[in-house]
């Protein structure tokens, strides 16, 4: 695997960071003082999601990490897996566990295509797209005459997720949902 | 496609133009001489910290070229002017410095370099203040501060930075940041990390600090300061968490000179940089006598950014050098 250095540290770069895969998010050149060159560094690591922060020597190296980024359509889950296949034409198979999938398990439905980012040939996290569209498989009737005031109720899709809605929203209703904020869009046409 | 489009806005260029006007004319009023030293050196300043470029140079093509090195400062060429009897003078260059490149770092930059014969560093903040208040039409309301190096360390860190241990330095900066621990090798390294850290982007007003540690003395001289504590007379700039100007009291001693140069050399080495050799004539001019002076390098092209509010110095400089 490539080796790189701070000076090639561009954002969005995959490297490995004590054993983790991390993606650099901003590399700051810093030169306080008439000393050393140093760089600060956030990086984004990709298994746990958490941002950090570390400064290293101008010049030092860290090694690449094998990520890739696929688009893969979701399948079906046996319980312990969820089972994407690429949409590439080579029908590849690949199971991800419950720490890759994370919290877009709120937003799975078959045939939708998801971003699946492999490590080391193991999945480590699934992207859903931006916007989805889903069916309200649980609501409480809203009160006729009331959609004016703008009033909400929970909904539950069926992806399991709940999202707030509006008072009209009814049982078999596709909704589109923005899967960044959890929030409710618009009725999808039936 | 090839980028060929300018950084820089026209508005910026327009006020390079004018900010340029504003230098001269404050020299001109107070009778300092602009003076021109080559960009092309046979020596290069020894500083660990600074990597020069090299140019090569041949007599005719094919023959055997020989190396000279793109300035890092004037500094060297205009000591040998202060030397040679030339009063107060100033230059306004370009300087080079290799592997420098990020938001507030360009390789290739403009300073606005000055020495004034019989200053002292008071006097001479006194006078980069003014320069400050005139570039950036600083309401007379905006004060700028001075602060020692050791008070702001107090301030933020509640630590006496020139007395504190080596190891103790240590565990802070690693309680401070992540790094790895080999990376901090002097109490430079610590100091230098800290302030960068933990200091600097504090500082968004305009301040002066003065009285560094002595190893950051460069090419400045050492006293003690009114603790009985050894620093070196430097002071920097700083406004909006960004060093805008670095100024010394500085070295006449060619022995003490020599010195620094061998120490520098011998940093080099340890850190497996490229050895350079002093510079002869400088050392000769040194011995014939330099008069006391304050001098200070400015950043022109920062100065820019704070007069304009730019974030990137690619937005003032036409073509930085991805795209020069």
């Amino acid at each position: 695997m490539a080796v790189f250095s701070t000076n090639e540290f561009k954002a969005g770069l995959k490297v490995l960071l004590d054993n983790d895969p991390c993606s650099i998010l901003e590399n700051e050149y810093v030169k306080p003082g008439k000393g050393q060159a140093f760089n600060r560094v956030k990086l984004r690591n990709l298994l746990n999601g958490r941002v950090w922060e570390r400064t290293f020597k101008s010049g030092d190296t860290l090694d690449g990490a094998d990520v890739t980024e696929s688009n893969m359509e979701y399948l079906y889950s046996d319980g312990e897996f969820w089972h994407f296949m690429k949409t590439d034409g080579s029908f590849e198979q690949i199971a991800a566990d419950k720490n890759a999938v994370g919290d877009t398990i709120n937003w799975l439905k078959e045939q939708e295509v998801y971003i699946v980012m492999v490590w080391n040939e193991a999945p480590i996290s699934v992207t859903p797209p931006n916007f989805i569209e889903l069916v309200v498989t649980q609501t409480d009737p809203g009160l006729r005459g009331d959609t004016a005031t703008g009033g909400s109720k929970p909904a539950t899709l069926s992806s399991g997720a709940i999202v707030k809605v509006p008072l009209f929203v009814e049982e078999g209703d596709i909704l589109r949902v923005d899967t960044r904020s959890g929030e409710y869009v618009s009725r999808a046409k039936k | 496609m090839t980028r060929w489009q300018p950084t820089a806005s026209l508005v910026a260029l327009q006020a390079r133009a004018d900010l340029n006007r504003v230098i001269r004319h404050f020299f001109a009023q107070r009778g300092v001489l602009e003076v021109e030293t080559p960009l092309l050196c046979a020596a290069a300043g020894t500083d660990p910290a600074l990597e020069p470029l090299q140019a090569l140079y041949a007599t005719s093509p094919g023959a055997k070229a020989v190396c000279r090195f793109l300035q890092t400062s004037p500094e060297f060429a205009m000591k040998r002017l202060l030397a040679a009897g030339a009063g107060p003078i100033y230059q306004l260059c370009k300087a080079f410095r290799g592997g420098e490149r990020g938001r507030r770092h360009n390789p290739e930059f403009t300073m606005l370099e000055w020495y004034r014969p019989g200053f002292s560093l008071t006097e001479l903040m006194d006078e980069v203040e003014a320069l400050l208040r005139e570039a950036l039409a600083l309401p007379a309301a905006v004060a700028v501060a001075r602060s020692s190096y050791a008070e702001l360390f107090q301030r933020h860190l509640d630590i006496d930075p020139h007395r504190l241990p080596l190891a103790d330095l240590r565990t802070l900066t690693l309680q401070r940041l992540f790094i790895a621990a080999d990376a901090l090798q002097t109490r430079a390294d610590c100091l230098d990390l800290l302030y960068g850290h933990c200091i600097e982007q504090t500082l968004l007003e305009p301040v002066f600090i003065f009285d560094y540690p002595r190893e950051q003395a460069a090419l400045a001289r050492v006293g003690l300061d009114a603790e009985g504590r050894m620093v070196a007379r430097r002071f920097e700039l700083v406004m909006r968490g960004m060093e805008i100007a670095n100024g010394y009291d500085e070295l006449c001693d060619a022995g003490e000179q020599a010195a620094r140069f061998a120490s520098d050399r011998r940093h080099r080495a340890a850190r497996d940089l490229p050895d350079l050799q002093p510079d002869a004539r400088l050392l000769a001019s040194l011995e014939a006598g330099l008069p006391a002076s304050a001098g200070v390098a400015l950043g022109v092209d920062r100065l820019l950014m704070l007069r304009l509010g730019s974030q990137d110095i690619a937005e003032v400089l036409a073509f930085p050098f991805d795209v020069a």
